[in-house]
């Protein structure tokens, strides 16, 4: 029984579908900061936190395949979500409405909105890009198989991806804090009808048809 | 280990100058290798593994005199062996000691990113300090020359230090007290410099019109470096790079790269806080629980009425 002032919670995520973000946020958040510790000599001291320079270097690549492996699982079930619709466009180019939270002057949204869509995509490419380019580069085990000039581009790539990467996910958790009841969504699972009205009202029709 | 008569100039993954006030007012030391004058004995490849406790592993034949095959962790020289057949039809044996070359613009050091792991003493000697090595392999990539190993055993990489130990008490490396027919010769930058002209006018005379010395400026300059017969092409010498240089994908990874990276990352988390402290949350109110009730109700009324 509901009572009238607490309206009924709609799932918008399985435990098991809670399960997998949370793997791959666990994963990205330890390879990142031990990539970080050897991106930049100022963040060198980050490398303590996994034992020192070599532990982080041995590391990173086994939790970065964990990310991987997870985020592989985690994309496949979202990709039908994310496929981006010509009122995404519409969307996007009302980008200060977005901002300003003047979200009522905005075209209705799907499960996910245009920005979810274009990050979900960010990071399948950066995914895919650090995950070629750090196999070029796992000097313990692949490296000898690659020319020197493809291991010195694939650092690049990977820096570059990895810097893509982390900035995407500042977003996404800014993202996530901005916009009031999306934590609640990937903890316990649940937001209330209000959000999914706010937010995302075409999915909000779309699981009342069902 | 630091050795305190050779002062550190550059440090590895270190963004703050280190201690700077002596100069080297001696000069910079070089290690001039002669071509013209090798007949790759290889006795600077036994006094290497001698002065430094180096056993590499019996390896095979691969039916040239290169031996063993390439530089490893164990073996920070080698004679390489290129047969070269000149315009004229003559075969020429060139022979030349691989190594590092301490290059005065390190692609080893660079690249590093453990601090420490990789110094440039202001003699110009570059050493690897393998206590600070976290076996990234970076250097193999940064490096001009191919020349850094890292072990299988122990995960450090591992070069040629010109004998930075036996340098800084004045003496000079192993190899080339070995040598014994001079081609191998120490001394400061300068020197070997005047020594490198005198035997490259030499040549000439003797008909090597493209004798010259091997000092690439790509590097800054190396401090070791080789008098060749045909300094027109050093390729020929088992694939010498003729205008060796730190590889623009590295120039980018390492340089401007970080910094910029690193800056950018922190203003993408400072603008998520400003637009906190400036446009604030998206809440979810009352208004929106009744919009959303409302409009379920409509919805079942619609579906009552179908």
């Amino acid at each position: 029984m509901t009572e009238p002032d607490r309206p009924e919670l709609i799932e918008r995520y399985t435990a098991n579908q809670r399960t997998q973000h949370w793997i791959v946020a666990i994963a990205f958040v330890l390879a990142a900061l031990s990539g970080l510790a050897m991106f930049h000599p100022s963040l060198f001291w980050l490398s303590h936190l996994f034992g020192g320079g070599p532990w982080t270097r041995i590391l990173h690549p086994y939790i970065a395949l964990v990310m991987a492996v997870a985020f592989v699982a985690l994309a496949g079930r979202f990709w039908k979500d994310n496929r981006l619709e010509a009122r995404d466009w519409a969307w996007l180019r009302q980008i200060k409405d977005v901002v300003n939270n003047r979200e009522d002057r905005l075209p209705e949204t799907g499960r996910y909105n245009a920005a979810q869509k274009l990050l979900f995509f960010v990071l399948v490419v950066c995914m895919a890009g650090l995950l070629l380019s750090g196999i070029v580069i796992w000097r313990a085990w692949f490296s000898q198989y690659f020319a020197v000039g493809a291991i010195r581009a694939a650092a690049l790539l990977h820096a570059l991806a990895a810097w893509v990467l982390v900035c995407a996910i500042i977003v996404h958790i800014y993202a996530a804090l901005w916009v009031k009841g999306s934590m609640r969504a990937m903890t316990r699972g649940v937001v209330t009808p209000g959000w999914a009205w706010k937010h995302h009202r075409g999915w909000l029709r779309e699981i009342r048809k069902h | 280990m630091a050795l305190q008569s050779l002062d550190i100039v550059r440090r590895s993954a270190t963004t703050t100058p280190p201690p700077g006030v002596r100069d080297e007012h001696t000069g910079a030391v070089a290690k001039l290798i002669d071509t013209t004058k090798c007949i790759g004995c290889k006795a600077c490849q036994v006094a290497c593994m001698e002065w430094n406790d180096l056993r590499d592993d019996i390896g095979t034949n691969v039916g040239v005199y290169d031996n063993p095959r390439d530089l490893t962790e164990a073996s920070w020289t080698v004679m390489r062996y290129a047969e070269y057949e000149n315009p004229a039809g003559d075969l020429e044996w060139l022979i030349r000691k691989d190594g590092c070359m301490h290059c005065a613009d390190p692609g080893c050091l660079a690249a590093c990113p453990a601090p420490g792991a990789i110094v440039q003493y202001a003699n110009g000697i570059v050493d690897f300090h393998q206590e600070n090595c976290i076996g990234c392999g970076y250097c193999i990539a940064g490096c001009p020359f191919d020349v850094p190993r890292i072990s299988r055993r122990d995960r450090k990489a591992y070069k040629c230090t010109l004998c930075s130990d036996r340098v800084a008490v004045g003496r000079e490396p192993a190899c080339i007290k070995a040598c014994p027919t001079g081609a191998l010769v120490f001394g400061t930058k300068q020197d070997m410099q005047q020594h490198a002209a005198q035997r490259v006018e030499d040549l000439k005379s003797r008909g090597f019109e493209h004798a010259g010395l091997y000092d690439p400026p790509g590097v800054g300059g190396t401090h070791v470096m080789y008098v060749l017969h045909h300094a027109d092409q050093p390729q020929l010498y088992e694939d010498l790079p003729p205008d060796p240089h730190i590889s623009a994908a590295v120039g980018l990874w390492k340089g401007a790269g970080k910094p910029i990276g690193l800056a950018l990352m922190a203003l993408t988390a400072l603008a998520g806080f400003f637009h906190y402290i400036r446009v604030g949350r998206s809440e979810t109110d009352e208004r929106d629980e009744a919009a959303a009730a409302q409009a379920r109700e409509q919805h079942h009324d619609r579906a009552g009425q179908a």
